[in-house]
């Protein structure tokens, strides 16, 4: 397992080179500059600029420099700040929406596929089964304001906006209900449609009618002999998912005004904020690749005719 | 009084093209330590008749109808969940036809072998494992130490199968239900594998009932034979007056089919027809369109299990009426 392990971090070396490279000479070839947007300034100051963020040198050598000293480089939005000092700072707030959106997604969707499987094509499985097709087909941006404007400006139950429990140091605040909420339950309809098909899947398998044969009760049959099997298509699902989830999502970021790392990623591109793009991406590739590694590792121990290899 | 008495057992599947008369009203009683086998074609009912007394039909789309299955003082049929596993597994065991696909893919053979000790509370961790240990050397499998640590991939199919005899066997069952033990088994392992069920009904004494496609393998195995076709028994006996007298025009036919018992070149009998639709009931005996002894009775009067003497019996009407000389 070690060996398999230390050749798959290996394996990443490459896969980061080419998406460094990639992300770098791209938004190079893009139209406009990180000082675009700013007044116009002379061409000695912009000579300047140029000089203080290394933009006058050869682009090999600023690739170079970029992916050597990526945490250390400065932003050129917020030029007092470095590209690691912004990523430490937000991924934790987007880090913990989507911890607590994961909660929810994996709760409600375990628990809704799996009893629609038990019961299917009747109203027990019809009933959690659309409930999850709409989650599906509703998009975040449509699911929030709604949310918000049933439980916050109707209700009065939960603040419509802000920050205070995601970047203050309480675990748990009333204002992360609606976007962990949100988000969770797009996650959650999709985990509740691939429990209800794996499980499906393993119920109607002979080992199933001889567990019963042997006497297991309706619960043992579910936790000890089902739910291993009938999880595995979650499991996959899941890598991409928590990467996408606790990296942060721009949509949710925007419409609660959560200052997660999401909205950085977007606005940097925006910005031609070159060294704040790259670290953000770069930082997202290897969580995904890190997610993925584990989630392998995940099936292996979960499924027995799988091996390290 | 017989350890398990079966009375009118009747099972529908209420399918969407109509009703399926799987299992439609089968009697029979089981003795103590007795060996009984169950015979019939594809879809004649065998496997549907014990899965209903176990409570193991996928419900729905089936339905036990009506009749009683009683064990012990308990009425299979009608009895609770709970009361249902606490005798599935402990006194009533079953092993099923493919013993690939029987197994549990993610647990340790150990684990699936002692749960019916675990569920049961018939022993603790720890002796369960001795035992499991134990009946995994019982059943042939060398090595068993380091073998009870492996998965059901890591088996053949033969030895899979003596794993789901030694976890149906674990618990001292009173009746094992074999249910087409060899049908997926290459024939040198079939006669293995039948040898282990006599073997250790031996020595547990438990009444074992054999479902079998294959008459070779219920004549040197069973005490008493059920003939069963279109969700009936149709003849029903001691094995020696089954094979040796046989009745009922289906039975003499089945045995006509064996193709070890036909001369070599001989172009092989075979039951003309199809076997019946068992969604549409017939008014007469089920076989009559297949039979060559068919009469106009036959196909308007359903016959009914007599006794002709020598606990033999046989629901045929010319036999019934004495005008059918085999």
């Amino acid at each position: 397992m070690l060996k398999f392990i230390l050749r798959r971090v290996l394996e990443t070396i490459p896969v980061l080179l080419c998406v460094a490279a990639m992300t770098f000479f791209m938004c190079r070839l893009a139209p406009g500059g990180p000082f675009d947007e700013d007044k116009q300034v002379t061409a000695e100051v912009r000579e300047l600029l140029n000089k203080q963020f290394n933009l006058d040198q050869p682009l090999h050598k600023q690739f170079i420099q970029y992916i050597t000293h990526l945490p250390t480089l400065q932003s050129f939005k917020y030029p007092n700040r470095t590209v690691g000092e912004i990523i430490s700072q937000k991924f934790p707030v987007s880090a913990k929406l989507g911890f607590f959106a994961m909660c929810i997604a994996l709760g409600l969707g375990i628990l809704f596929g799996v009893i629609a499987s038990l019961r299917p094509n009747t109203y027990i499985d019809y009933i959690p089964s659309s409930l999850a097709m709409i989650g599906i087909c509703l998009p975040t941006f449509v699911m929030g304001p709604l949310l918000m404007l049933v439980f916050s400006l109707k209700l009065g139950w939960f603040p419509a906006t802000g920050w205070g429990g995601f970047s203050g140091d309480q675990f748990f605040a009333s204002d992360m209900v609606l976007p962990s909420v949100t988000l969770g339950f797009f996650y959650a309809a999709y985990i509740s449609r691939l429990t209800r098909g794996g499980m499906l899947d393993i119920l109607t398998q002979d080992y199933i009618r001889t567990a019963k044969a042997k006497g297991a009760s309706g619960l043992r049959v579910i936790v000890k002999h089902s739910l291993r099997g009938g999880l595995l298509p979650v499991i996959s699902f899941m890598g991409p998912a928590v990467a996408g989830l606790i990296a942060g999502s721009f949509v949710i970021e925007t419409i609660f005004a959560i200052p997660g790392l999401g909205q950085d990623f977007v606005k940097s591109a925006f910005n031609r904020d070159y060294t704040l793009v790259l670290g953000v991406v770069m930082f997202y590739a290897t969580l995904i690749i890190l997610l993925n590694l584990i989630v392998d590792i995940l099936q292996v121990t979960l499924n027995p005719k799988l091996k390290f290899d | 009084m017989p350890l398990l008495d079966v009375n009118d057992l009747t099972t529908y599947f209420h399918t969407r093209n109509g009703v399926v008369r799987a299992v439609d009203g089968v009697s029979f009683q089981l003795e103590k330590g007795e060996t009984l086998g169950i015979v019939g074609e594809s879809g004649s009912g065998k496997s549907v008749t014990c899965m209903s007394m176990l409570g193991l039909i996928p419900q729905p789309p089936g339905r036990i109808e009506k009749g009683t299955a009683h064990f012990d003082g308990t009425d299979l049929l009608h009895c609770s969940q709970k009361e249902l596993q606490t005798i599935r597994g402990r006194r009533i065991a079953m092993i099923f036809q493919d013993p690939m696909t029987s197994l549990n893919p993610y647990l340790r053979i150990e684990d699936q072998l002692i749960e019916p000790l675990l569920i049961h509370e018939l022993a603790d961790k720890q002796s369960a494992r001795q035992q499991a240990l134990a009946m995994l050397d019982a059943v042939g499998i060398q090595d068993a130490a380091s073998r009870i640590r492996g998965y059901p991939h890591e088996f053949s199919g033969g030895m899979r199968q003596r794993v789901m005899i030694a976890m149906a066997l674990i618990t001292k069952p009173d009746v094992l239900i074999a249910d087409e033990p060899t049908t997926a088994l290459d024939v040198t392992v079939q006669a293995q594998i039948l040898e282990l069920i006599k073997k250790e009904q031996q020595e547990l004494g438990t009444a074992v009932i054999l479902i079998t496609h294959d008459l070779g393998v219920v004549s040197g195995f069973c005490d008493r034979i059920n003939v069963m076709y279109g969700g009936k028994i149709v003849e029903s006996g001691p094995t020696k007056e089954i094979f040796y007298n046989p009745q009922h025009p289906y039975n003499r036919a089945l045995q006509n089919s064996i193709p070890a018992l036909q001369a070599k070149g001989k172009e092989l009998y075979t039951i003309p027809g199809m076997p019946p639709d068992m969604s549409k009931p017939s008014a007469g005996c089920s076989f009559a369109p297949r039979c060559e002894h068919a009469t106009d009775l036959c196909t308007s009067k359903p016959p009914e299990l007599q006794d002709i003497g020598k606990a033999h019996t046989t629901a045929c009407l010319r036999v019934q009426g004495e005008n059918l000389k085999p």
